[in-house]
């Protein structure tokens, strides 16, 4: 494996009684793309966000090119510009612009020129094919459109590793596609990404390695190919087995 | 309709609504940035400043305002001589007054447009605040650049309330005696006999003024809305 970027070791969480995280460990190499996967409630959304501090942790470490997520404050807003997220409703900035939307962080956090942000960030929605829509407002754009803005607005802060999760969940069916080649292209542009999905087509062409979670812990993991033709844990092939029917 | 036009020749009505719209108009920006304050306070992380907002809201709120403004007019001002006007000034009295009425008007209203003001957080989704801060958005950023811009929009009808209440309570500031609309129709009641053209002056000045404020905040609250 390349050098490690994302080191988790022994993470726990839990939301009250409910034990969420249990003893993580999860190590992710400079450009490798993970994958996710897992049944609903087995903890994989917090699993991602706990690397963005979204979600704290109670136990563990969790390190980000070597350097342990801060507490709090300066520090940690400087660490989540480094770390992309792209979440299942797109959250983009409802009252700005897809421009605005894509210059804030680079002009507030990185301290961009505003004209040097805009001409980066229009390069940005050329690439991901939405720069004819830069004036509009989120809510005049498709679902499929959306997400790829917010994609370039992750893309806008040079990340050092993107999360994603279940980034085309919420998509018509017809829309999936746009936003799932704009992640493989990120991927084979060397993009450090962790990606929450249940779209094997994306996890076999892009996916480094598939990481099966299960009630808060680490089932099993292995390159897609392995795991979906040959799952070795009985958790795992049951769960294939419930998604590949559909 | 005779009798309107003899008050009207008298007395200076104008003037008089002058100072209800001069006592509104600074109390009203003065509420408005305090109760920015309280609101930020009262959505912050830091516990202590959500129970210090809580509390004044909870306390001013729950006040009558007479009392906040005799509290300011005699309790500030007579015994602990806290003067907003120098006192050699010749309008000394009355400009301390309007001055403290203004601080109480202010001090009063700000509890509801903080309140105004959470509700309008309330219409913006989660999802935003996470977006703002992992972009690497510092928290008062996420509050100056997405939540706040989001909420004055989401709170423009609830403020629009607040501020034609205050338009109207303006009127309490007479007991601290200083001389807007209300003050000048117990005049004219007490000079003249109270007939029903001395309310309806004042009635349709009131309306004249908070009408279309009212229409305004509502074409408002409807062209600025954040499309989701
Ligand atoms: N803020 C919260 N408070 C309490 N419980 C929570 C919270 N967030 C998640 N949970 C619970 O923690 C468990 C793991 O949730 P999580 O969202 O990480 O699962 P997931 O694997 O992403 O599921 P899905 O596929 O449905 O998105 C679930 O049982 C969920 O109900
Ligand atoms: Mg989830």
């Amino acid at each position: 494996m390349s050098e490690p970027l994302v080191v988790l070791e022994r993470v726990n969480k839990h939301f009250g009684d409910l034990h969420v995280l249990r003893d993580i460990d999860l190590t992710v190499g400079r450009g490798e793309v993970v994958v996710l996967i897992g049944p609903s409630g087995s903890g994989k959304s917090t699993l991602c966000r706990t690397i963005n501090r979204l979600e704290t942790i109670e136990s563990g470490s969790i390190t980000v090119d070597g350097k342990a997520l801060p507490e709090e404050g300066k520090e940690l807003a400087a660490l989540r510009a480094d770390v992309g997220m792209v979440f299942q409703s797109f959250n983009l900035f409802a009252h700005k612009t897809i421009l605005e939307n894509v210059t804030l962080g680079p002009v507030k956090v990185r301290g961009t020129k505003k004209a040097d942000a805009e001409k980066r960030a229009m390069e940005l929605l050329e690439r991901v094919g939405v720069a004819h829509q830069a004036e509009k407002y989120p809510a005049q754009l498709s679902g499929g459109q959306q997400q790829r803005v917010a994609i370039a607005r992750s893309l806008a802060m040079d990340p050092k590793v993107m999360l994603f999760d279940e980034p085309t969940s919420a998509l018509d069916p017809e829309m999936i596609n746009e936003v799932l080649d704009v992640m493989v292209e990120l991927a084979r542009s060397g993009m450090t990404m962790i990606v929450v999905t249940h779209e094997m087509g994306f996890a076999r062409k892009a996916a480094n390695r598939v990481v099966f979670l299960s009630d808060g812990q680490v089932v099993e993991e292995g390159t897609p190919e392995e795991f979906f033709t040959n799952a070795r844990s009985e958790r795992a092939r049951d769960f294939l087995g419930k998604i590949l029917t559909h | 309709m005779g009798e309107i036009g003899d008050i009207l020749a008298k007395y200076d009505v104008l003037a008089a609504f002058g100072m209800t719209v001069y006592l509104t108009v600074f109390s009203a920006v003065g509420a408005l940035l305090l109760g920015t304050v309280l609101a930020i306070m009262r959505v912050s992380p830091v516990g202590v400043l959500r129970s210090l907002g809580a509390f004044y809201v909870n306390t001013v709120r729950n006040t009558p305002l007479t009392l906040i403004l005799v509290f300011c007019s005699l309790g500030v001002f007579f015994i602990l001589q806290l003067n907003l006007e120098p006192a050699s000034s010749p309008t000394f009295l009355r400009d301390n007054a309007i001055r403290w009425a203004i601080v109480g008007l202010a001090a009063y209203h700000a509890a509801f447009v903080c309140e105004a003001l959470r509700s309008g957080v309330n219409t913006v989704p989660a999802g935003q605040a996470e977006a703002a801060r992992s972009i690497g958005l510092t928290f008062g950023q996420s509050l100056r650049e997405v939540i706040l811009p989001q909420a004055f929009r989401g709170a423009i009808a609830p403020l629009g309330s607040v501020l034609i209440a205050l338009t109207k309570n303006t009127t309490v500031a007479s007991i601290v005696s200083v001389s807007e609309a209300s003050a000048l129709m117990k005049v004219i009641i007490e000079n003249e006999t109270a007939g029903t053209a001395v309310f309806l002056v004042f009635a349709i000045g009131f309306v004249v003024l908070t009408l279309p404020v009212g229409m305004l905040f509502t074409t408002l609250s409807r062209r600025l809305a954040v499309k989701r």
